[in-house]
């Protein structure tokens, strides 16, 4: 087991363009389920692959355990890696796709059967299977089996690409917690790429939001909802997403559809040293609670969305016309074409600089 | 509910003509292309006598005979056919494989223009060449010997082997070798554990092109070969006598020279298809 360390990793595909990762700074534990999480090109699966040593670094360095790995080929780095096509060998069977590292160690055969079955019982892979080739099995099992090719190796950092993004959604949701299980029985140090929040939320002890290369935050699942540092980590974590609007700055607070949300003294004063006229106001859906009229925020509801335990509310505002999402109870959802109105609780209000999208704080 | 069936019927009736007459279109271009080759496979049959009628008799009693004088003299032909079709083909796949590979999978700086060369080497008429290669051959002691065969045939169809070899490789995912890399395999293994495996029915149909146009060559057999080294192409040529009858007795040799390349031909078609559509797409 070890732990990883990213030190200003730096990855430029092309002289002109702008870096892929940029001075990525990133402490791993020993035996953490680390996910990176972003959307597509946000640099992610190219930090994942410079641990690998698949991708070399233009600056910086990459520590596994305490060992410099920057200049380390692939095989020597004492890694394993689950790739999102699986990328088993076609014409191999599983047992030989799972203890071909193995035999490239020159382990012994017997040695070689024990662990390859000690992985497959670990994944509920029966020995029929062992014997038929990738082409001859599920999109499911295909995934176990890349997984345990991987396990087999016995490796200090597992790698994980999107390794279930070719699932159907209900075996996703399935191997998302087999994974995750698995995972911290074993307790060896993993970095888990995904672009599915969701994912990222339920399987990582920490989780690295990344956004054009760069770092956003690094913090557990909890931390990055209560606490996000800037407009896109609070944009980007949670489902349905943060209503974002920029609205005007009045005394005591921000001004919304026609109501005025009061804002905490440190955001008032941090809004004014950086002289701004307007912020950017964040309310999670599920913090805009539906008040029978008495609630400050008024608007008009445009569609439901049934989920069956709560609904979500399309509303227009009443006042500039903005469309925000709101999280209403299952059972008796206000109907299309209802005026509401909607109580905030003013802690539950973030606060972004609109120019810089940083967290003005709280 | 008449008038749905009566707005559609024309159309249909349309489409199926039109089909039809594509049909038709189809069936006698085929036939034209195969009409020499039945002609030449019915004449084989015939007796000298029967064979050179206007207009062709199309009702005669078959006989072997024609058959038989082929096989009393096509045995040295055949026998430098495969030797050279089979060598050439095995030495352009050996020096194939690794060519492509260095110019697909770890391509070498200036790949481009290497695969430029390799191909450029078959946009000169071969006419042109044929005065050095023989000057060549004669000063090397390789004039009517079985080996200039085999290494012009080899450079003869190296280019487009490599070609071929370099779409199947490229067709090799890059997940693939990356995870073998990962696995730590080293190049040797990437090839043999990796790589071949999953192009190797790329090779096949590789290879039986090269037998199709070893096989089937003339030109540099007939400037560089006399009996030592003469293939079957040359034996067709021999089986016309200076006076007297001898289309069917031509066409029997003919036939049966054709009998490889067809049978080579009809076991590839898929992957024929395959391969050579394949450089086209990438």
């Amino acid at each position: 087991m070890a732990h990883v360390k990213y030190v200003s990793a730096t990855r430029v595909y092309a002289k002109d363009a702008p870096p892929a990762v940029d001075a990525l700074d990133l402490d791993i534990t020993d035996g953490e389920f680390m996910v990176l999480v972003g959307p597509s090109g946000s640099g992610k699966t190219t930090a994942l692959r410079m641990l690998a040593g698949l991708e070399p670094l233009d600056g910086g360095r990459v520590e596994i355990g305490d060992r410099d790995v920057t200049w380390v080929e692939p095989k020597d780095r004492d890694i394993a890696m689950v790739f999102q096509n699986y990328a088993l060998y076609p014409q191999k069977t599983v047992a030989e796709n799972m203890g071909f590292a193995l035999k490239m160690q020159r382990v012994p055969r017997d040695e070689r059967d024990r662990r390859v079955r000690e992985a497959a019982r670990l994944l509920d892979l029966d020995d029929a299977l062992l014997a038929r080739k990738p082409k001859a099995l599920s999109g499911g099992q295909r995934q176990r089996v890349a997984m345990g090719r991987a396990i087999v190796r016995e490796p200090q950092v597992f790698l994980m690409d999107e390794p279930l993004s070719n699932l159907d959604a209900k075996l996703r949701v399935q191997t998302r917690s087999q994974i995750a299980e698995l995972q911290r029985r074993l307790g060896v140090t993993t970095v888990y790429v995904t672009h599915d929040q969701v994912e990222a939320m339920t399987m990582g002890n920490r989780v690295a939001v990344l956004s054009g290369g760069r770092l956003q935050q690094c913090d557990t699942p909890r931390q990055l909802y209560d606490n996000p540092v800037n407009q896109f980590v609070a944009g980007f974590i949670g489902s349905p997403a943060m209503n974002l609007l920029t609205v005007p700055i009045t005394d005591g607070g921000a001004r919304l559809a026609g109501a005025v949300i009061p804002l905490p003294a440190a955001v008032r004063t941090a809004a004014g040293r950086a002289g701004l006229s307007e912020i950017v106001l964040g309310v999670r859906p599920e913090h805009l609670h539906l008040a029978n009229g008495s609630g400050e925020v008024a608007g008009e509801v445009m569609l439901v969305e049934e989920l069956g335990a709560d609904a979500m509310l399309h509303v227009r505002l009443a006042e500039g016309g903005n469309q925000i999402v709101a999280r209403a109870e299952g059972r008796q959802p206000p109907s299309p074409g209802r005026q509401v109105t909607f109580h905030v609780q003013p802690d539950d209000v973030f606060a972004f600089d609109p120019g810089t999208g940083a967290r003005l704080a709280g | 509910m008449s008038a749905v069936p009566s707005r559609a019927g024309p159309r249909r009736f349309r489409q199926m003509s039109g089909q039809v007459g594509w049909g038709v279109v189809a069936w006698v271009v085929g036939i034209a292309f195969f009409l020499p080759v039945l002609w030449m496979v019915i004449t084989a049959f015939k007796p000298e006598s029967a064979a050179e009628t206007w207009p062709p008799r199309f009702v005669f009693s078959p006989t072997l005979a024609e058959f038989r004088l082929v096989f009393a003299g096509w045995g040295p032909y055949v026998t430098h056919s495969v030797i050279a079709t089979v060598g050439s083909t095995v030495l352009v796949l050996v020096l194939g494989v690794p060519a492509a590979y260095a110019l697909s999978v770890h391509p070498v700086k200036r790949w481009r223009d290497g695969l430029f060369f390799f191909i450029s080497t078959k946009m000169l008429p071969i006419v042109a060449a044929i005065g050095p290669l023989y000057v060549i051959a004669l000063k090397a002691h390789l004039l009517d010997s079985i080996w200039v065969l085999i290494i012009l045939y080899t450079a003869m169809n190296l280019p487009l082997a490599i070609w071929m070899i370099r779409s199947f490789m490229l067709e090799v995912p890059g997940e693939l070798l990356e995870a073998a890399r990962l696995d730590g395999a080293g190049r040797i293994r990437e090839i043999t554990e990796v790589i071949m495996p999953v192009v190797s029915p790329g090779l096949v149909s590789t290879a039986l092109i090269c037998v199709i146009f070893a096989w089937n060559e003339l030109f540099l057999a007939l400037n560089l070969t006399v009996t030592n080294a003469a293939t079957m192409p040359m034996y067709l040529i021999s089986s016309v006598p200076q006076e007297g009858l001898y289309i069917a007795h031509l066409s029997a040799a003919a036939t049966i020279a054709s009998v490889p390349v067809i049978a080579v031909g009809w076991i590839a078609q898929r992957s024929l298809v395959r391969g050579l559509s394949m450089g086209a797409i990438k």
